[in-house]
């Protein structure tokens, strides 16, 4: 528009003759507001078609299993000596067993995943630091049921074990590290180089400024992207079939027995016809969603907790 | 206190890219010495060199040496963050530790090498905030975030934080050109007071700043784009600005320059 305008002052171009047609400034252009409106439709539409799916999963499993977790023997009870077809049971083993998991899982990727990362950043140069970036990428890309088969062949053909909770808990933690590497190593590159120099040239020594500057500063971040990732494998279900199958009854041993998980207590009932069965499997649908959300939501609040003061 | 600093036939390299060539000079103790010269010509690398900051980038090295009083910073035996405590530095940018209040910051490099000696923290932190005349300023909320300072604070802070682990040697990378006029005068205010204990390099885009503040200008120049940077013509401020040897610093200074 400026240069239509210009074609039309400048005395070397004559009105006219310029290649553009002339229009005053106060003038609308009708076709830059045509696209702007389809841009519009466009952008909305597909919200609306990423959106729908969402709400319809959530409704759905609102209404068919909302009312198991209104029971209070839901919270409390097991479905130990519970067939398909009877009412009541809890889910409390399967609830147990998923929070279980998912702490060892933590406990175990977290440390390998943060240090990582910070290798990455903080000290990984030349050939090793690609090469580990480049496996880091390829591991973000295993599928867990590769990851689930992996480990089995490793714990129960290999090594001769039983299948228990803690070679789920392997499996799970070879999803989950990738995660927590790629979240950690975008955190701390957000980290402006300024800080870590203004540490150096108080003569702080390199390590020290990763743990007391870096690192702080951060924190949020890295817990959030960690809270994220740990949500993402709650939900994994390969490792669980393969690795930990379902039982009705509470246990706690990493080491021996079957231990329920809210995914394969899902699994175990969906293909029944009964009614008991079927609001079970939605009423765990629900719980694992919740937990979930629970855990974004966690994620989000140790977000805003931040150490960065302003 | 403060120590005199003797660059002998310094070259310095990023990888394979020779960035300053051939650079002699002497910063006498308790003087300030500027650095001037047109962007990209290797002044903040040399400044750089004198705490052996300019080794943090990949690839950096230097060839000849650099000697504090009678040590030289790059003997095999020299440890860089020990030269790092005796050589303080202070940023283009004001880049206060942002989880850390203002306490902690000016505290930071004491606290960090693991002084826990509380009381003598409380003392330090006051001395240094006097020191950067900015003790008056927030000695009533020192337990408040140090970013939530002015640009000006924040600058003071820095170098409250720079003198808190009592350097020799106080490095300034153009500490005033984020700041406004009003703060600029309290920084040179505070160079001109630091100069009785420290000795104090600052590299400037400010003709007028570096005739205010130092003892001694450095006038650096490239001889051709792509060649390495050199110091050009190096001594006493009010010579260099009245009466350049070379014809080259007569025009940057008068503005003939290019």
């Amino acid at each position: 528009m400026s240069t239509a305008q210009l074609d039309t002052t400048t005395p070397t171009t004559p009105p006219g003759t310029g290649s553009s047609p002339t229009r005053g400034l106060g003038e609308r252009s009708g076709g830059r507001a045509a696209k702007d409106l389809l841009a519009k439709v466009v952008m909305w539409l597909a919200f609306a078609i990423a959106v729908v799916p969402l709400v319809w999963i959530l409704g759905s499993t609102l209404v068919k299993g909302g009312h198991m977790l209104l029971e209070a023997q839901w919270w409390t009870n097991s479905q130990a000596g519970i067939t398909s077809r009877r009412e009541g049971g809890g889910a409390v083993h399967a609830i147990q067993g998923t929070l279980i998991q998912a702490v060892v899982t933590a406990v175990m990727s977290v440390p390998v995943g943060v240090l990582t990362a910070v290798y990455l950043v903080e000290y990984g140069r030349g050939r090793l630091a690609r090469v580990v970036s480049f496996m880091v990428d390829i591991l973000t890309g295993i599928p867990s049921i590769v990851a689930a088969l992996f480990v089995y062949a490793l714990w129960v053909t290999t090594f001769g074990f039983q299948r228990v909770a803690f070679a789920v808990t392997l499996a799970l933690t070879l999803l989950m590290i990738p995660t927590v590497v790629r979240s950690t190593e975008e955190m701390l590159k957000l980290v402006p180089n300024e800080l870590r120099e203004a540490s150096y040239a108080l003569g702080v020594p390199k390590w020290k400024t990763i743990m007391k500057v870096v690192v702080p500063t951060a924190f949020s971040g890295i817990v959030t992207g960690i809270l994220l990732g740990l949500a993402r494998v709650m939900g994994e279900t390969a490792p669980l079939i393969i690795l930990g199958p379902y039982t009705k009854v509470i246990a706690t041993d990493l080491f021996g027995g079957l231990m329920a998980t809210l995914p394969t207590m899902i699994n175990q009932d969906r293909t029944e016809a009964l009614q008991p069965a079927l609001d079970r499997v939605w009423g765990a649908s629900l719980t694992l969603i919740l937990l979930v959300f629970l855990l974004n939501l966690l994620g989000r609040f140790v977000g805003r907790f931040s150490k960065v003061k302003s | 206190m403060a120590k005199r600093i003797d660059v002998k036939d310094l070259d310095i390299y990023y990888g394979d890219f020779k960035a300053v060539e051939g650079v002699t000079m002497t910063v006498e103790p308790r003087s300030v010495t500027a650095f001037i010269g047109p962007s990209g010509c290797g002044k903040s690398t040399v400044l750089r060199t004198l705490n052996r900051m300019h080794e943090v980038i990949p690839g950096g090295r230097v060839d000849g040496s650099v000697m504090l009083d009678d040590q030289d910073l790059y003997a095999s035996s020299m440890d860089p963050v020990a030269v790092r405590r005796t050589v303080g530095m202070v940023f283009q940018r004001p880049n206060p530790f942002p989880t850390m209040s203002i306490r902690d910051n000016v505290a930071a490099g004491l606290k960090l090498n693991g002084l826990k000696n509380k009381k003598k923290l409380d003392e330090v932190v006051e001395t240094s905030l006097k020191g950067a005349n900015l003790w008056n300023e927030v000695k009533d909320r020192l337990d408040k975030p140090g970013a939530g300072l002015s640009g000006g604070q924040q600058q003071r802070l820095c170098i409250a934080r720079a003198i808190a682990v009592n350097p020799q040697v106080l490095l300034m990378d153009e500490p005033c050109s984020a700041l406004d006029p009003i703060s600029t005068l309290a920084i040179e205010d505070l160079i001109n007071e630091l100069k009785s204990d420290y000795t104090i390099v600052i590299v400037t885009h400010n003709m007028q700043q570096a005739a205010r503040v130092s003892d001694q200008t450095a006038f650096f120049n490239l001889k051709a784009t792509g060649e390495p940077g050199r110091l050009v013509e190096v001594g006493d401020t009010q010579r260099i600005f009245s009466n350049p040897t070379e014809k080259a610093t007569e025009d940057y200074i008068s503005g003939r320059f290019g």
